[in-house]
């Protein structure tokens, strides 16, 4: 047990600066990469159900294609091959920035499909009946009992998607996690680096989903 | 499948013809007017980072000289310089690539690299050898026999490893830490009984471990390393800035000051003071600097 | 770009041993399954029983689903990886600990697995917790009122729709999974992240390692993709958009 009354945490505070910036760069990459591929990821839902199978089969393919490849390997084709198409060097931010989006809006994409699929035919046939075009009966019916119904899974995505930004460590972006490594290497208090991440990790992921679970006790739909 | 197979080789190809543009590095920054150089986050003490996030180390004061003679030598008013943390997995590619104009962290110089990249010529030389608990009582690599031995993924260790395993019978159990911490920590734990790695960079591990006095740096040496400074290959010009600052700190006695600072005197973050004095294959390598690979080093006698 | 080509690299010798690169490259491929398909099994039963126990009439019950989704899916899966490994066999007495740490037979390959397991069973459970949620309550009532325990709507109504709801998502995690295991390097499990390391500092061919790793990758979760769409059209229930194509 002397390992733990060993434990030295008077290392975290000279690297608290340090990982302030690493979570700051954390939470803007989460809000980004959230906002733009719930949008985008609603679009391709949309697409890979549409009776246009062109158009279904290249949203299904870019869906399909993404999730296929681990993340790590995308982040790192993006920032290795975009400079030597377009000839210049992209900071690691932006990369990463335009990385995520792409590649979040591939998952949210199947989470709005699920969520989609889970409304009644009953209801589209409803609005149909009612007069209403293919864009109201979806924006009015479909995608907000959509949106409701998967709350809590687009909140489990959004907590991985908080979590995965760690691996932008492979291009030298600095994030949350990153910044704690390398804290914990520098002082060489990798044990004590690791358990303080976990706390601070858990301690947002908590707060959030707690949040959201108040939200959706708000608007739930009762059936 | 097929489709992906298509793009992936359309990329490939995309990649194979966008050639010129970077060859001439000295060209490029002063058409840009900004030079970036490559940094490693805990190399230590060669490169890394401080507690304001600074890049820092014995290998980043001599980058910074050879920038300061960029800027003079292309008579800039102002030159940009930008930090890329690399790592050991892509430190090439963004060489290769031109994203990093010049690699100051802790890259062995060997002769498959020399395929890749050039090097500067060398500036510190780190023997591989063990770290193991003074307790466990073990002087020599014979002693390991049937043990588990930590190095760390993807390092040169491995390799050294692997061919001294063959050569003399003994049968190590390795094991892996996914860096030198974490390889450090296998040792602190008893998960392994040695670590065997740059003699630097177990001085430092040991230094700012939680009781210095436990451990020792033992055995006999596996490899003799030369750690460059890396640049693109086939730019003639930049190469020879670069090897005639190097020369220069060397021939004026500065580089034996640099030294003393980073080995030799307490250092960020913890104040520590690794007290590793200068080697004798390495005085000698700085009496006639050079580029030589590792195997040149280690040709047997 | 001054890149040295060099594709023929996984056929050659690598050093100091008499295997090729390829070889090394499908030990990893096989780690990589090994790794991915035990810890799935780990998270689909674990992940389906506290999925379904979140929406259990019982306090308690649910209670403790919940801390145990909470627990596993807000931390990283790196940092779990790190936990398991270096700290939790600290805690145990001082002989199995060192047992732990030294005589268990393959014991990152154990840590690893469970480790998946547990952080991907929380994720597999909010999912059939979403399924379940997401059917309307007449379906229990209909199940109540023609005479089943609770326990029997779950099994013969509930849980079936639920399933083939959350196939979609449940694919990702299935394809997740694959991907993931490549944190097990991170403890030196030889899977193909880990080989992958290995060859690029071996070779110096960094790209045409990566490309390759990539390829094996997507050919496993292209794979597990395609079963699990199989799966999907094999189960759907007419009256559901689902059943629209």
């Amino acid at each position: 047990m002397s390992f733990f009354t060993e434990l030295d945490v008077s290392v975290i505070a000279p690297s608290l600066p340090f990982l302030w910036t690493g979570l700051k760069f954390t939470v803007t990459l989460t809000l980004i990469a959230m906002s733009g591929g719930i949008i985008l990821g609603t679009l391709l839902a949309l697409a890979r159900l549409s009776p246009f199978s062109p158009l279904a089969m290249a949203a299904s393919w870019y869906v399909n294609l993404m999730r296929s490849i681990p993340l790590l390997m995308v982040i790192l084709w993006f920032f290795l091959i975009i400079p030597l198409i377009t000839g210049y060097p992209m900071g690691a931010e932006t990369s990463a920035i335009i990385t995520f989006t792409a590649f979040e809006a591939a998952y949210y994409s199947e989470i709005m499909r699920a969520g989609i699929q889970s409304v009644s035919r009953g209801q589209v046939f409803a609005g149909q009946a009612i007069g209403m075009t293919y864009a109201q009966t979806m924006g009015h019916i479909v995608l907000p009992q959509a949106f409701r119904n998967m709350l809590p899974v687009l909140l489990t995505q959004t907590i991985i998607l908080f979590q995965d930004t760690s691996l932008v460590y492979a291009i030298g972006a600095k994030d949350l996690l990153k910044a704690a490594e390398i804290a914990g290497k520098n002082y060489n208090r990798p044990v004590e680096m690791y358990i303080f991440a976990a706390v601070i990790y858990f301690v947002i992921c908590f707060s959030l989903s707690r949040l959201v679970k108040h939200l959706q006790s708000r608007i739930a739909i009762i059936r | 499948m097929k489709k992906s197979l298509t793009f992936g080789l359309t990329l490939v190809s995309a990649l194979a013809l966008s050639q010129p543009v970077l060859a001439d590095t000295l060209a490029k920054v002063k058409q840009s007017g900004s030079i970036t150089m490559g940094i490693r986050e805990s190399s230590y003490p060669l490169s890394y980072l401080d507690d304001k996030q600074q890049p820092i180390g014995y290998h980043i004061d001599i980058c910074n000289r050879i920038v300061d003679t960029v800027k003079t030598k292309l008579d800039l008013k102002t030159l940009k310089v930008a930090h890329q943390a690399v790592t050991s997995q892509n430190r090439i590619p963004l060489v290769t690539n031109g994203t990093v104009d010049l690699e100051c962290g802790s890259t062995t110089n060997n002769a498959a690299r020399q395929n890749q990249v050039a090097f500067a010529p060398t500036v510190f030389i780190t023997n591989v050898r063990m770290a193991v608990k003074k307790s466990s009582g073990i002087t020599s690599l014979s002693q390991l026999n049937g043990k588990p031995v930590a190095t760390t993924t993807g390092t040169t260790s491995v390799q050294l490893m692997r061919a001294h395993e063959k050569g003399k019978g003994i049968d190590f159990k390795e094991v892996y830490g996914k860096d030198h911490a974490d390889s450090f920590l296998m040792l602190e734990t008893d998960r392994a009984v040695a670590f065997v790695m740059d003699d630097n960079l177990l001085a430092g591990l040991i230094v700012t471990s939680k009781n210095p006095s436990e451990y020792a740096i033992v055995g006999e040496t596996l490899n003799i390393e030369p750690i460059a400074i890396m640049i693109r290959k086939d730019d003639p010009q930049f190469q020879g800035l670069v090897n005639t600052v190097i020369k220069d700190l060397a021939k004026s006695g500065e580089i034996d000051k640099l030294y003393a600072k980073w080995f030799m005197s307490p250092i960020p973050p913890k104040s520590a003071n690794m007290n590793f004095p200068m080697s004798d294959t390495l005085k000698t390598a700085l009496n006639n600097p050079t580029d030589a690979p590792a195997e040149q080093f280690n040709v047997k006698k | 770009m001054n890149y040295h080509w060099n594709w023929g690299i996984f056929l050659e010798q690598v050093k100091g041993g008499d295997e090729t690169y390829l070889n090394w490259l499908f030990t990893g491929l096989g780690w990589t399954l090994a790794v991915a398909i035990s810890a799935w099994l780990i998270a689909l039963s674990i992940g389906i029983g506290i999925g379904t126990l979140r929406t259990a009439p019982n306090k308690g019950l649910a209670w403790f689903a919940a801390t145990w989704v909470e627990l596993f899916r807000n931390v990283p899966l790196l940092v779990q990886m790190f936990l398991w490994f270096f700290v939790v066999p600290e805690l145990l007495p001082r002989e199995w600990s060192l047992w732990v740490k030294q005589d268990l037979p393959a014991k990152e390959f154990i840590t690893a697995t469970l480790c998946l397991g547990l952080f991907t069973s929380a994720r597999v459970a909010e999912q059939v917790r979403a399924g379940i949620q997401s059917l309307s309550r007449g379906q229990t009532m209909a199940g109540l009122a023609v005479g089943f325990t609770l326990t029997q709507t779950y099994r013969y109504v509930i849980l079936p729709m639920a399933f083939r709801i959350i196939i979609p998502p449940l694919t990702s995690e299935f394809m997740n999974i694959f991907k993931n295991s490549s944190v097990a390097f991170a403890i030196g499990v030889m899977e193909l992240t880990f080989q992958a390391r290995q060859m690029q500092e071996d070779s110096e061919q960094g790209i045409e390692t990566y490309l390759a790793v990539t390829v094996l990758y997507f050919i496993c979760a292209f794979i597990a993709n395609r079963g699990m769409a199989f799966l999907e059209q094999r189960t759907r229930v007419p009256g559901f958009i689902a059943s629209a194509k």
